[in-house]
């Protein structure tokens, strides 16, 4: 399962959907909103996507995952819009027979999702400047 | 042939509209969008360096063709996560 939000993530329905006596392993990532990043304030996160292709990239990840883990659950929610401080921007929920496989999933998942799916994050300092975050790319605005 | 090209976060704002459109050659690649992007607006040239494209919503490489029809998107290096 994967969906784009501009609802907060409710997390607690994603393990509850995860968890079933097929699998002995549940593995929960929450990507949350932080306040320091190098030591600048951030007051709030705001995300936005192209949204028919993030799915699509989101959908194919999954896909590649069941490949090659034997999942039980897979699930990947990403929140748009703006994301308070202490609130998740995206959780990856995975169920496995056993928890090695749980763990490698769900971190090939959040780092292949950081690295391919077309979202962006702009961050919006105390400082009163918004910035939006392309990696490889400083000082874009 | 007129191709527009949809933006996204500061490649939107650097180009003051969520589109562009361009005038290319038939049978031009996405090599060639590339630059000509840059000429018509040089304040994305940049981010263009270390931008992808996506045609109907997959990557493609510079040396892809471009279809008039194509959906055809500009896709700055990704943040979500």
């Amino acid at each position: 399962m994967v969906k784009l939000t501009r609802e907060p993530i409710d997390t607690a329905s994603l393990v509850d959907a995860a968890q079933s006596p097929e699998a002995g392993a549940v593995v929960l990532f929450l990507g949350v909103a932080r306040r320091l990043t190098n030591g600048r304030e951030t007051t709030e996160l705001a995300y936005e996507a192209y949204e028919a292709m993030a799915v699509k990239e989101l959908q194919s990840l999954e896909v590649q995952a069941r490949d090659r883990w034997s999942l039980a659950e897979c699930a990947i929610v990403h929140r748009l819009g703006v994301v308070p401080l202490g609130e998740a921007s995206v959780a990856v929920a995975v169920a496995c027979p056993h928890r090695r496989e749980a763990f490698e999933a769900g971190q090939w998942l959040i780092d292949s999702l950081k690295e391919r799916v077309p979202i962006w994050k702009q961050e919006h300092g105390a400082d009163g400047r918004t910035e939006w975050v392309h990696p490889g790319r400083t000082n874009v605005e | 042939m007129k191709v527009t090209v949809k933006l996204f976060a500061a490649a939107r704002d650097l180009a003051g509209g969520d589109q562009l459109t361009v005038e290319l050659p038939g049978g031009a690649t996405l090599g060639e969008l590339r630059k000509r992007l840059r000429q018509e607006c040089p304040s994305l040239g940049p981010l263009l360096a270390h931008a992808m494209f996506a045609v109907d919503a997959t990557y493609v490489s510079d040396d892809a063709p471009i279809s008039p029809h194509a959906e055809i998107a500009c896709i700055p290096p990704v943040s979500g996560g």
